[in-house]
């Protein structure tokens, strides 16, 4: 076989369903093979977007996403996609081109050093530099990105690496000397949290992306309930927990909830499992939780006592972890005082915003939580609409709230519904977006009408790149310095497409709109004329405490 | 504070950048690098001497190290028994006449001349990093021309 037909051959055996990407010159010889082999193929129409694909396609189905590109600008074009994967941990591997093996280095039309310019954001990379490697490189790469603490993991594939002809071996195996990461929980660091946890007063649970790429919300739920603990929910963690649940406190963090933040900084113990005190939650270190010990479980061991000291350490699967945690933990705290005054705080500063008559963003957010009845799986870009997505729709299961957390990607959004909804085809997905985030990816829409496949986008149209025109607002002296943007017509834009497009400009159309737009069997813009100048809150200022919070009802 | 670290790694190409990139990407200073191979072939052994304001940054030297696909082990000598050595070559200005001057010097350590020509001597010097520093400074009343350092190497018990 040659080398390309032994990478699809490998994976198929890997189980991949999917694959997004671009050809060009040097991945000729893969898409010749790829032309009649059983493996579907989405043309997207910038690489950026096969890789932010290929990342929904792998938060929504938690499979690895596979995405493909040419050499030089086609694989330097993936990249802001890689280092979204590899900042939120997401099972992911990308296929390059590469010239010739003995043009490597000779600056060749369209070279570029791939495995030197994603070092640093990828989990892994790879230069394959004989055909006799690739097998066990391919079934290396699916390993290594979706065990331990998932991430993107590059392969790069001289061309004529792939044209060699050879005799194909599967490798049955993968062993990794230098890569063993470990699963279950140290027994004795399991009792000393158990006890920890037994003897508190003012306990929450603190959990993150690692509860969804674990699989752990059952047993979650299960330990949240026995010891009778709030839980908050970092961005990446929404989903892992019922955000309708009487124990869930929704977000904490910059934009979380008021109740969230001082339970948080009140708490005598916090157990936090697969997050990483990223400074988005914690706000000024020196002041986060004066009062509380920790407990952390995370898969990964650099990320315990990088940012906070950690009293109980615990390295493993966070699944794995609640269910030993659970089964050690004899007597249940009395939480009852604990429970009364964080119900008191969730009384006392709800999340608000003041319904004037006009098309606010949170309620337009509200309505599309209404509409699809919570089932939907949400995408967002990055700025207003994402914090708005994470505090007005409430996620009950994992994998149904899909953002860009770490990187803070513009233009995540709309390619990953894509990927999102080629992975579960069965579900309604939804990217709630900006009139500024949309225009970054928007080329997709082709791909999207192409392929038939049918998301909904709700543009929350404020003429601003709202978030940066918050922060100026607010810190900046309202100088609105490259915020106030022109946009296009988006309906006229949908539509050229072939796509649908529906404006709306009054309160009373909200409603109507996203009705209409499930129904339609297309992809469809919404394009939401909202108050231009509404503010996200409650808001914790950069480098505050994070129960110092500013604005809304907080 | 300095830290003796040594790293076995896999002796493939990239490995010393995946690691030269992970210090620079999160801002850990390299005081020190060798690097070379083993009685395996494709085994490489590092030791890398680190300066670690505290004990958290020392620690998240080793995990992030440790995170490394390419990395097999990770022992930090910090608080272990261990042998270190560093090989210097320098080059010192010294007549005829301070000759015997320069010999009765070197007696103090493990050190000897590799070559006389001139003015310039060239002295080749085996031993730990303090020891080194003595000699250093014995040698700078001589005139210190050039100096060329393996950085420290260290194998523990």
């Amino acid at each position: 076989m040659t080398g390309a037909q032994i990478l699809l051959e490998c994976l198929k055996r890997e189980g991949v369903e999917v694959m997004f990407g671009y050809p060009g010159g040097v991945v000729l010889p893969i898409f010749d093979k790829l032309y009649d082999f059983d493996i579907r193929f989405i043309l997207v129409r910038h690489e950026q977007g096969a890789a932010h694909a290929a990342d929904g396609y792998a938060r929504a189905t938690g499979k690895v996403g596979v995405c493909i590109a040419t050499s030089g600008p086609g694989a330097t074009n993936l990249t802001t996609g890689i280092a979204n994967a590899y900042m939120d941990s997401i099972p992911m591997v990308a296929i390059t081109g590469q010239v010739k093996t003995f043009l490597i280095g000779n600056d060749a039309f369209q070279e570029a050093d791939v495995t030197g310019v994603t070092r640093p954001i990828t989990k892994h990379n790879f230069l394959v530099k004989d055909t006799v490697d690739l097998a066990r490189i391919v079934r290396e790469a699916f390993h290594i990105a979706s065990t331990g603490r998932p991430g993107p993991v590059l392969i790069d594939i001289p061309v004529d690496v792939q044209q060699q002809d050879i005799e194909f071996i599967w490798p049955e195996e993968v062993k990794i000397r230098g890569y063993n990461p470990t699963y279950f929980g140290h027994p004795g660091q399991i009792k000393k949290a158990a006890k920890l946890i037994s003897s508190a007063k003012k306990p929450i649970l603190y959990v993150g992306g690692g509860i969804i790429t674990s699989a752990a919300h059952k047993e979650l739920k299960e330990l949240t309930e026995k010891i009778q603990t709030p839980v908050t929910m970092t961005l990446m963690g929404l989903g892992g927990f019922p955000g309708t649940h009487d124990l869930s406190l929704g977000m904490l963090g910059m934009h979380g909830t008021a109740y969230a933040n001082h339970a948080i900084m009140d708490a005598d113990l916090i157990v936090a499992v697969g997050a990483r005190f990223d400074d988005r939650v914690t706000g000024r270190l020196d002041a986060f939780a004066p009062g509380a010990k920790i407990i952390h479980i995370d898969i990964d061991p650099s990320s315990i006592s990088k940012n906070v000291r950690v009293d109980v350490p615990i390295v493993g699967d966070a699944k794995n972890i609640l269910g030993q945690l659970c089964e050690e933990i004899k007597k249940a705290p009395d939480t009852s005082d604990w429970l009364k005054t964080v119900e008191s705080w969730k009384k006392k500063h709800p999340l608000a915003y003041k319904d004037d008559g006009k098309i606010k963003p949170q309620y337009v957010i509200e309505q599309i939580y209404e509409a699809t009845k919570g089932d939907a799986i949400i995408t967002t870009e990055v700025g207003q609409n994402q914090m708005w997505a994470c505090q007005w729709y409430k996620y009950d299961r994992p994998r149904t709230f899909i953002s860009s957390g770490g990187l803070g990607t513009m233009g995540f959004g709309f390619p990953a519904a894509m990927g999102a909804k080629v992975g579960c085809p069965e579900k309604q997905v939804f990217d709630i977006a900006g009139d500024g985030s949309i225009q970054m990816n928007i080329q997709e829409l082709a791909t999207c009408v192409a392929n038939k496949i049918n998301v909904k986008v709700a543009i929350l149209n404020n003429g601003y790149l709202g978030m940066v025109r918050q922060w100026q607002e607010l810190f900046y002296k309202k100088r609105y310095s490259y915020t106030t943007l022109y946009n296009p017509d988006f309906v006229k834009l949908a539509e050229s497409y072939g796509a649908v497009g529906i404006r709306v400009t009054k309160k009373e159309d909200v409603r109507p709109a996203i009705e209409k737009a499930l129904a339609i069997d297309n992809t469809v813009f919404i394009d939401f004329h909202v108050e231009p100048e509404e503010n996200v809150y409650p808001m914790v200022p950069a480098g505050e405490a994070i129960n110092r919070m500013i604005g809304g009802m907080a | 504070m300095r830290h003796t670290i040594s790293v076995l790694v896999e002796n493939k190409f990239g490995v010393l950048a995946r690691i030269a990139g992970l210090f620079s990407a999160r801002g850990y200073n390299i005081a020190s690098l060798a690097v070379s191979e083993t009685m395996d072939p494709a085994i490489s052994y590092m030791t890398i001497v680190v300066e670690a304001e505290d004990e958290k940054i020392l620690e998240q030297i080793k995990k992030q190290l440790n995170k490394l696909i390419d990395v097999i082990t990770v022992t930090d000598f910090t608080k272990k028994e261990h042998v270190d050595r560093e090989l210097i070559l320098v080059k010192v200005a010294c007549p005829a006449k301070d000759k015997a001057r320069l010999e009765a010097a070197l007696k103090k350590y493990v050190a000897k001349i590799i070559q006389h020509k001139g003015d310039t001597t060239i002295i080749e010097a085996v031993d730990e990093q303090e020891k080194i520093k003595g000699l250093l400074e014995a040698l700078s009343k001589f005139g210190i021309k050039e100096l060329v350092r393996t950085g420290r190497i260290a194998v523990g018990y």
